[in-house]
């Protein structure tokens, strides 16, 4: 119930692979179209992996390892995201 | 300044400990020597890198405590139970002492002295850290904004920032809350927040406050539902959750 966190956590990775800050992002659910900021959603790991979910039907939003010198992301649970650019 | 916090890539500045500061029994400040630090926002955080004599490392978030002043930075660390990083840095880091600071990092939960709106501040345990850097912030850049903290923590002994928090500020009232010990001669019940405290010790969702919640997981998650049972609308309430056992860190 209480086992995870938020976007918050993994904002520094994140910011390393998109050059923006993405806690201020807001994403669409592909699975329910809930549509809010990715501080909104629930974060788990980080074994195997950062995981986040929506809060609203609990599908993952979005996948991600980090390795040595490289990430990787799975963002498919994402219909979109829209994000602050200057 | 505040368009450069949240863009582009961050690197890896080397940090050298200038001072500690212990706050309670678990809970100490350090305060680091960032050249080329950037500058932050109230609420930001740092990641920081440590590297031992093998070349193993370990990276951990902080929030940041203090108001952006140059090269200067300081975090407050909450020794996690069998933690890897946070007993180093409670009991053992000391001046002179380097390790490695990514940042600042984070624009959502942030609080800007531009922002006109009431704020309410709801601390659990260790989450009083980058909520103490917005009241610092507040009080540095002379804004009349009227705060509201409260701060739930396990007893008087865990509370961080006691002595700085019992100073009165004009337009800052603080109340506190204790789950488990209370001060002598106490004169409310002890235990985890409620609907009851929210009446007494928040604004009233008619003033339209920004809402800010950082702690636990847990914590924030009851904090957070009884804001918007209290008629506050979700999308004015910002949180970070430190994790289940109060530590984004370990």
């Amino acid at each position: 119930m209480t086992d995870f966190v938020d976007v918050n956590t993994v904002a520094g990775e994140l910011r390393d692979v998109f050059a923006v800050d993405m806690t201020t992002a807001t994403g669409r659910c592909a699975h329910c179209g809930r549509t809010a900021p990715l501080a909104d959603a629930k974060l788990y790991g980080p074994t195997p992996g950062f995981v986040l979910r929506c809060r609203g039907c609990d599908t993952v939003l979005m996948r991600m390892v980090s390795a040595p010198g490289r990430t990787w992301l799975d963002l498919s649970g994402l219909s979109f995201v829209e994000v602050v650019t200057g | 300044m505040a368009r450069a916090a949240v863009l582009g890539r961050l690197t890896w500045r080397v940090a050298t400990v200038v001072a500690t500061r212990r706050e309670t029994a678990t809970a100490r400040t350090v305060v680091l020597d960032v050249p080329g630090w950037p500058g932050h926002l109230a609420g930001q955080h740092a990641d920081l890198r440590l590297t031992a004599e093998d070349g193993y490392t370990a990276v951990r978030s902080y929030s940041m405590s203090s108001v952006a002043e140059g090269d200067r930075i300081e975090v407050t660390v909450d020794e996690v139970e069998n933690g890897e990083v946070s007993p180093y840095l409670t009991q053992v880091v000391d001046i002179g002492d380097q390790m490695e600071v990514r940042g600042p990092i984070g624009g959502w939960f942030v609080w800007r002295p531009e922002q006109t709106e009431p704020v309410q501040l709801i601390a659990g345990g260790s989450g009083i850290v980058p909520l103490m850097a917005m009241i610092r912030a507040r009080t540095s850049a002379e804004r009349a904004v009227p705060f509201r903290l409260l701060y739930s923590t396990r007893g008087p002994e865990s509370l961080i920032y006691r002595d700085e928090l019992r100073k009165p500020v004009g337009g800052l009232d603080v109340t506190y809350a204790y789950t488990r010990r209370a001060p002598e001669e106490w004169p409310g019940t002890v235990g985890r927040i409620n609907a009851g405290t929210i009446a007494a010790a928040t604004w009233p969702a008619a003033f339209e406050p920004t809402c800010y919640v950082c702690g636990p997981t847990g914590f924030v998650e009851l904090a957070t539902r009884l804001l918007v049972e209290a008629g506050h609308d979700q999308a004015s309430i910002r949180a970070e959750r430190f994790g289940p056992s109060g530590g984004r860190s370990s």
